[in-house]
């Protein structure tokens, strides 16, 4: 108990303690107004961590103006038509977001579903099964060590590895065997953001109630029983935040997936066809975008994805609202 | 103990609040200087009178970064060249940053009424685009013509096997492998030099598709880089993309012979680019090499340009500094050549030199030539 109380209060208690006697008589040695001073400190502590904070705000205000300010041109010369225009060409001046929104959206979700299992496997085994010991640290930090991964090592992997498999599965599946596309890009993806759901979900299980989990027991659950009746419900908004995560990561993520998505503006008619995502397009043609138009239609695309990437966190805020009830 | 935690708590607090000082005050100070960056950018370049600053085209690069070093030794003017695409280099010359860009295409209209006044384009070397392809069976070098590639890229032919193929490559023996495309998805000048080329030389191609550095690819597999591209190629059997040749080479790559206007099928290579060039060029040399009438000319090929103001007098810039710029571009195109073919870049050919010399003379400081 005394040690929770010391950790949520660390300032004030500490002063409390028996030995608070002691630092007076070092203080009054030193300076008398000592007290007096730790008070200003506190209150400028306390002002500074509002302004940082108020400062993060700021800056996602000021990124949101930013897309919209250059944004008009774009907005100006081809209308709310550009969200659903289905083709993105450069030399007529013509651009449509609805491919890679499509794509975007297409290569997230996909990746969400594959990873779901696996993440959920992780979070449940380290959490509830293994919770100590060399094994279950050494198998939490490996599952960390994939989100310390640089996404460009993921791309380079899959081209090399996961290509060449995605290929032979593609030639038994009858379709034509491009190797890369929506499908490679959906796995590389899958595995980068498995760390993001795992670990919220570890931590999340980690935290349920002994009493309840006992409770369970002594009704005569069994170990599987007590995961999906009382472990499971009894998290599930966490596990639904971590998937929220992990969203967000697919979302945004470029290097990984531009260089196995196949990066064509053809509206992708299968999973295993080739498509591109908003962000590996900004990232590909910004450099040598030479028209106001272009470049501005680049800048929109950047602002639909932050619009998107709100929406489905505004949605996403909405269920673990109502899970939670 | 506690003592020592007060201690820590209050050099934190003090820590925070130095960050947090130096944030602001640095904020406020990019606050205040964004609204005359180009000035600011522009003193803080002139006052390292010894570094001429360039941006613009990656696939010159290489090439840069060999001959200044050169250059710097010979001479101990540095140059600071950044590598960040055509259209990047020419935005920073219309912000006056740099003293030159570098692009693999003249100026569009759009990029020369943002700068307002005249520029000049100066040669520095060529370069070809190959056709690599990815035929493990086929041991001989296939020859292409204009047509098939054409056909190829529009998704017209999509065998390899396609009897136009066959009758350009007798005693070849074409496997059934289906064709697949594989392109660069970033904007990229040697994609503007390949859709040039097609334009010129398939109606069909010129009114679907057109030419640019990004276009809307009927089909096909984009990659970022030529290495991107050659990873596709290298990976997929039945691959066929375009590749610079310098790319190419380095990486043992099979690549096709191209027929030229003359009806020669060329093997890409330095003395064929450099023989592209060797034509009737116009005196402000904004030309594109491609599908040359040169007999012996290599047609997918073209050149990259460095850009600078015609009149060096800008921004309070010093004569020295104009002088330092136009210098350094003259031994480019002089004694800078002679690092070109280790690279696997086409040295300018006689007359391209002389172009380039003539523009370069037309460079002005307050309506004088610099050169004499």
């Amino acid at each position: 108990m005394d040690k929770t109380k010391t950790m949520s209060a660390p300032g004030n208690i500490s002063f409390r303690v028996p030995s608070y006697q002691e630092i007076m008589e070092k203080l009054r040695i030193k300076k008398a107004s000592r007290p007096y001073k730790q008070i200003k400190w506190e209150v400028f502590f306390k002002r500074s961590l509002v302004a940082i904070a108020i400062l993060m705000v700021l800056l996602v205000i000021g990124i949101f103006f930013t897309l919209v300010v250059q944004s008009v041109p774009s907005i100006k010369a081809l209308g709310i038509k550009y969200l659903w225009g289905k083709t993105w060409n450069p030399v007529t001046n013509e651009y449509g977001a609805y491919p890679f929104l499509l794509g975007t959206l297409l290569t997230s979700f996909l990746a969400l579903i594959i990873s779901i299992p696996f993440s959920f496997a992780v979070g449940i085994y380290l959490g509830e099964y293994n919770t100590k010991g060399w094994l279950s640290n050494l198998l939490k930090n490996a599952v960390e060590l994939i989100a310390a991964v640089p996404s460009v090592i993921y791309g380079f992997w899959a081209l090399v590895v996961l290509v060449p498999l995605v290929r032979a599965i593609e030639i038994k599946l009858g379709v034509v065997p491009y190797g890369i596309g929506i499908f490679t890009a959906s796995v590389v993806l899958a595995i980068m953001i498995i760390p993001y759901a795992a670990s919220i979900g570890r931590e999340m299980i980690k935290i349920v109630p002994q009493s309840l989990k006992e409770g369970a027991y002594s009704l005569g659950a069994t170990r599987y029983e007590v995961i999906k009746s009382v472990i499971l419900p009894y998290t599930k908004s966490g596990l639904f935040a971590g998937i929220l995560l992990s969203l967000g990561r697919a979302l945004g993520e470029t290097m990984a997936v531009t260089m196995v998505i196949g990066n064509t503006s053809i509206i992708p008619t299968s999973i295993f066809a080739p498509g591109n995502t908003m962000a590996s397009v900004i990232a590909n043609e910004f450099t040598e975008a030479d028209r106001s138009v272009y470049l501005s239609a680049l800048i929109e695309l950047g602002l639909v994805l932050f619009l998107v990437t709100v929406v489905i966190n505004m949605i996403g805020k909405r269920i673990i609202k109502r899970f939670t009830r | 103990m506690q003592y020592n935690f007060l201690k820590l708590q209050s050099a934190a607090v003090g820590l925070i609040c130095l960050s947090f000082a130096f944030a602001s005050c640095n904020g406020g100070g990019n606050a205040a200087n964004s609204s005359d960056s180009t000035k600011t950018d522009s003193t803080s370049a002139t006052s390292d009178n010894n570094t001429i600053l360039g941006a613009g085209s990656t696939f010159i690069y290489p090439f840069f970064s060999k001959a200044f070093s050169v250059y710097n030794q010979q001479t101990g003017v540095k140059v600071n060249y950044q590598s960040i695409g055509s259209g990047g280099g020419i935005l920073q010359l219309t912000n006056k940053t740099v003293d030159f860009g570098d692009s693999d295409a003249p100026l569009n209209g759009e990029q020369d009424s943002a700068i307002g006044v005249p520029v000049l384009h100066i040669p520095m070397c060529s370069g070809a685009v190959a056709i690599s392809y990815n035929l493990p069976d086929v041991k001989d070098t296939l020859q292409l013509t204009p047509a098939i590639i054409a056909n190829m890229f529009l998704g017209k032919i999509t065998k390899w096997n396609d009897p136009a193929i066959a009758a350009v490559n007798k005693g070849v023996k074409l496997p059934n492998t289906p064709v697949v495309i594989a392109h660069r998805s970033d904007g990229s000048g040697t994609t503007n030099i390949f859709t040039t080329y097609l334009s010129k030389v398939s109606p069909d191609w010129s009114t679907k598709v057109g030419k640019g550095s990004s276009i809307n690819w009927p089909i096909g597999l984009g990659a970022k880089g030529s290495e991107g591209v050659a990873g596709i190629i290298k990976q997929t059997p039945g691959a066929i993309g375009y590749v610079e040749l310098a790319y190419v080479l380095q990486n043992n790559m099979a690549f096709a012979k191209v027929q030229n206007k003359a009806g020669n099928f060329i093997t890409p290579n330095i003395n064929s680019t450099s023989a592209a060039g060797n034509i009737q060029l116009p005196a402000d040399s904004k030309v594109s090499l491609t599908n040359t009438d040169a007999a012996d000319g290599y047609p997918i090929s073209g050149f990259t340009w460095a850009i600078i103001y015609k009149e060096q007098n800008y921004n309070n810039r010093s004569q020295d500094r104009a002088e330092k710029v136009v210098k350094l571009l003259w031994w480019n195109i002089h004694d800078g050549q002679q690092y070109c073919a280790a690279l696997n870049y086409a040295p300018l050919s006689p007359a391209a030199v002389t172009v380039a010399e003539n523009i370069l003379k037309s460079a002005t400081y307050n309506g004088k030539a610099i050169l004499q």
